[in-house]
C-alpha cells in the first residue's frame, strides 16, 4: 500500500495543502467515521473495558481472565473450546487449501477450452449460501433417520468435529479457488513458456515457478480463514445448538461466547464474563495476526510480475 | 493465444493431464458441490413416505405432494422475512459502498493532517471481526432504544463493512489518473464534482466491495439473533433457523423451508454470477 502522502501534487490540490484539513475532506471522511467509531470502534474498546469489570460494575482488574486459567470456573471449558477451534480451523488449512488451489489450476489449464466459467460458478455456488442452510443441508442428508449414512457422524463426540469442520470446508472451497485463479491467471505465459522452452517438466514449473508465486496469496487466505474460523458460530448454533453437543465436542470459542455471556441451563448470563471471553479471542486472533505478519509476510517473498 | 496453441500437444505429453482427466475432476467436484442441494430441492416436493423409501429418486405424480410449502406458508412469515432481509441488505450496501466511496476517495487524493493515522485507523477494522464487540453494540442499542429494530442491524452492518471497503477503493482510486481530475478542476469542478467524476472509474471496485459486503450481511445469524429477535423484524438467515428448530421432525416443512431460503440467492448468483465472480478476481488481487 502505497501511502496517500507521496501521491497529490498538483494544480487544484495544492492550494488545500496550506489549509491542512480542508472542509471537503471531512465531509467526505465524517460519516464513514462516524458510523465506524461509534458502531465498532468503541463497542470493541467498551469490551475490553468491561472484561476488567465485575458485573456490578465494580473494578476487578484481571480477576475475570483467572476463571479462564486452570482453577478457574470456565477453565474447562475454556481450553476445550479453543482446542476445538485449532482442530477446526486445521480441517479448513489442510483440505480447504489444497483443493481449492487443484481445482485453481484445473480451471487455468488450457485444454481446458470450454465449461470453465460453468465450473467456477456452480463450484463456487454453495459459499453463497447462509451457513444456516448449509448446516440444516448436511444435518439431514448425514441423519441416520434419513438412512443414506448409517453413522450418527454428528452424534458422537468422536466425528461431530471433524464432520462440522468438512462441512464447513464443503461451503468455503470456492473461496480459495477463486482466489488461487486470481493469482494464477495473472501469472505471465512468457514466463512459463520460458522455463518449457528450457526443458523443465510441468511439475518443475508448478514447484519452482508457480508455487513461490502462489505463496502469498496462500498466507492471505490463510490468515483470513483464521480470523473467520475463530470467530464462527452460526454453523455450530444451528447443527448442534448453543450446548455444542454431543459433551461439548463441538464447543469452539463463538458458541462459549455466547453463553457466557447470555447463559444457558443453570448459568446465569454475565456481561462480565462475555466481555471476557471475548477479549480472549481478541488476543488469540491477534497472536495469529502477529504471526503471519512477522512469521509469513516477512519472510515469504513478493515478486512483481 | 498462438503459444497456448502450441502448448497444447507438450502439455498432454508432459503432464500426463488429458482434457478427459480434467474435464472429469471438475465434473466430479461440481457433483459434489451440487448434490447435496440437489437432494434437498428434489426431495422437498416428494411425500413424507417417499422421502424416506426412496430419497434418490425424482418426485412423480405418485410421491408429488407440496404439504411442506403449505406448512411453512401457514406458519412462518417468510414474506416477511425476505422484505427484512432486502431491506437491510440493500440499505447498508448501498452505505458501505457510498461512504466507504467517499472516505477512501479522501484518503486517496488528499494531503492533510492526520491522512495516515486514519488509513491505519480503518484499516485495523478490516482484521478484528466486530462479533467481539457484541456485549457493548448489544448496551449500546438499549440505550439508544433500538432493539429490535432494522436500524440497529443496517447500522451494524454498514460499520463492520467499511474498513474493508475503504481498504479496497483506496487502491482503485490511487490508480484514476490524475489528468483527469486536475482537467475537471481548471474546468472549474469542484472537489464534490470531481469525486462524483472518479465515482464511475473505479466501477470494478465498487463492484468487489458490493459483492464482499452482501453475502455477509444477508446470510448472517448473530446479530439478528442477538440485536432483532422479535417476530416483525427476524431476516430469513434467523427466520430458517427458527423454524427449522421448532420444526426438526416435520421433514417436509423442514426441507421447503430450506429450498425457499436456498432457491432465490441461487438464482441471484446464477444470474450475477459473472459479475460477482470477477468482483471477487478483482478484490483478491488489489
Amino acid at each position: 500500500m502505497t501511502s496517500a502522502s507521496t501521491q497529490t501534487d498538483v494544480v487544484g490540490v495544492a492550494s488545500t495543502r496550506r489549509w491542512r484539513f480542508p472542509r471537503h475532506v471531512a465531509v467526505f471522511l465524517g460519516p464513514a467515521l462516524l458510523i465506524y467509531t461509534v458502531f465498532m470502534v468503541y463497542p470493541l474498546l467498551d469490551s475490553l473495558r468491561l472484561s476488567l469489570f465485575s458485573d456490578e460494575g465494580a473494578f476487578v482488574g484481571l480477576s475475570n481472565f483467572k476463571e479462564l486459567l486452570p482453577g478457574g470456573s470456565l477453565s474447562s471449558s475454556f481450553w476445550n473450546a479453543l482446542g476445538n477451534n485449532f482442530i477446526f480451523f486445521g480441517f479448513h488449512f489442510l483440505v480447504q487449501n489444497p483443493v481449492g488451489l487443484l481445482l485453481a489450476v484445473l480451471l487455468t489449464q488450457h485444454l481446458l477450452k470450454r465449461g470453465k466459467g460453468t465450473y467456477r460458478t456452480l463450484i463456487f455456488s454453495p459459499t453463497v449460501l447462509s451457513v444456516v442452510i448449509v448446516g440444516f443441508i448436511w444435518q439431514l442428508i448425514l441423519s441416520p433417520l434419513w438412512g443414506v449414512v448409517s453413522t450418527p457422524l454428528l452424534g458422537l463426540t468422536s466425528t461431530a468435529l471433524p464432520t462440522l469442520s468438512l462441512m464447513s470446508v464443503w461451503q468455503f472451497v470456492g473461496i480459495p479457488m477463486m482466489f488461487f485463479y486470481a493469482v494464477l491467471v495473472g501469472i505471465p505465459e512468457d514466463l512459463i513458456e520460458a522455463a518449457r522452452v528450457d526443458g523443465a517438466s510441468g511439475w518443475k514449473i508448478f514447484w519452482k515457478i508457480i508455487f513461490p508465486l502462489l505463496l502469498p496469496m496462500l498466507g492471505i487466505i490463510s490468515i483470513i480463514t483464521y480470523i473467520a474460523n475463530l470467530n464462527a458460530f452460526d454453523l455450530i448454533y444451528s447443527v448442534q445448538g448453543a450446548l455444542a453437543g454431543p459433551e461439548f465436542s463441538t464447543d469452539i470459542m463463538g458458541t462459549l461466547f455466547y453463553r457466557s455471556f447470555f447463559g444457558f441451563q443453570l448459568q446465569s448470563g454475565s456481561t462480565a464474563m462475555g466481555a471476557t471471553v471475548a477479549t480472549a479471542m481478541f488476543i488469540v486472533i491477534l497472536l495469529g495476526v502477529l504471526m503471519y505478519l512477522f512469521g509469513w509476510a516477512k519472510r515469504v517473498e513478493t515478486y512483481e510480475l | 493465444m498462438t503459444t497456448a496453441t502450441a502448448s497444447r500437444g507438450s502439455d498432454r505429453t508432459r503432464r500426463g493431464l488429458s482434457k478427459a482427466t480434467i474435464h472429469g475432476i471438475l465434473f466430479l467436484y461440481t457433483l459434489v458441490a451440487l448434490v447435496p442441494i440437489g437432494l434437498i430441492v428434489m426431495n422437498s416436493f416428494k411425500t413424507r413416505r417417499a422421502i424416506f423409501d426412496s430419497p434418490f429418486t425424482f418426485p412423480n405424480s405418485e410421491t408429488f405432494s407440496l404439504k411442506g410449502y403449505e406448512t411453512v406458508w401457514e406458519r412462518a412469515n417468510f414474506v416477511r422475512y425476505f422484505f427484512n432481509s432486502f431491506t437491510v441488505t440493500l440499505v447498508a450496501v448501498a452505505l458501505v459502498v457510498l461512504l466507504g466511496a467517499a472516505a477512501a476517495y479522501a484518503l486517496a487524493e488528499y494531503r492533510f493532517t492526520g491522512n495516515t493515522f486514519l488509513t491505519l485507523f480503518l484499516a485495523v477494522g478490516v482484521m478484528i471481526p466486530i462479533r467481539l464487540g457484541t456485549v457493548s453494540i448489544l448496551k449500546l442499542m438499549v440505550s439508544l432504544g433500538l432493539v429490535n429494530t432494522l436500524v440497529a442491524l443496517i447500522l451494524v452492518y454498514t460499520a463492520m463493512g467499511i474498513p474493508l471497503a475503504v481498504f479496497i477503493l483506496a487502491q482503485f482510486f490511487r490508480q484514476v489518473p490524475q489528468d483527469l481530475k486536475d482537467a475537471a478542476r481548471i474546468d472549474g469542478a469542484g472537489e464534490y464534482r470531481v469525486f462524483f467524476l472518479a465515482l464511475p472509474l473505479v466501477r470494478p471496485g465498487l463492484a468487489a466491495v458490493a459483492v464482499f459486503t452482501m453475502l455477509p450481511v444477508w446470510n448472517d445469524l448473530w446479530f439478528p439473533l442477538i440485536l432483532a429477535p422479535g417476530e416483525s423484524t427476524k431476516t430469513v438467515t434467523l427466520g430458517v433457523q427458527v423454524f427449522l428448530g421448532q420444526f426438526v421432525s416435520d421433514w417436509q416443512a423442514v426441507l421447503a423451508a430450506l429450498t425457499l431460503a436456498a432457491i432465490p440467492i441461487l438464482l441471484l448468483y446464477i444470474i450475477f454470477s459473472r459479475q460477482m465472480l470477477s468482483g471477487i478476481t478483482q478484490g483478491a488481487i488489489k
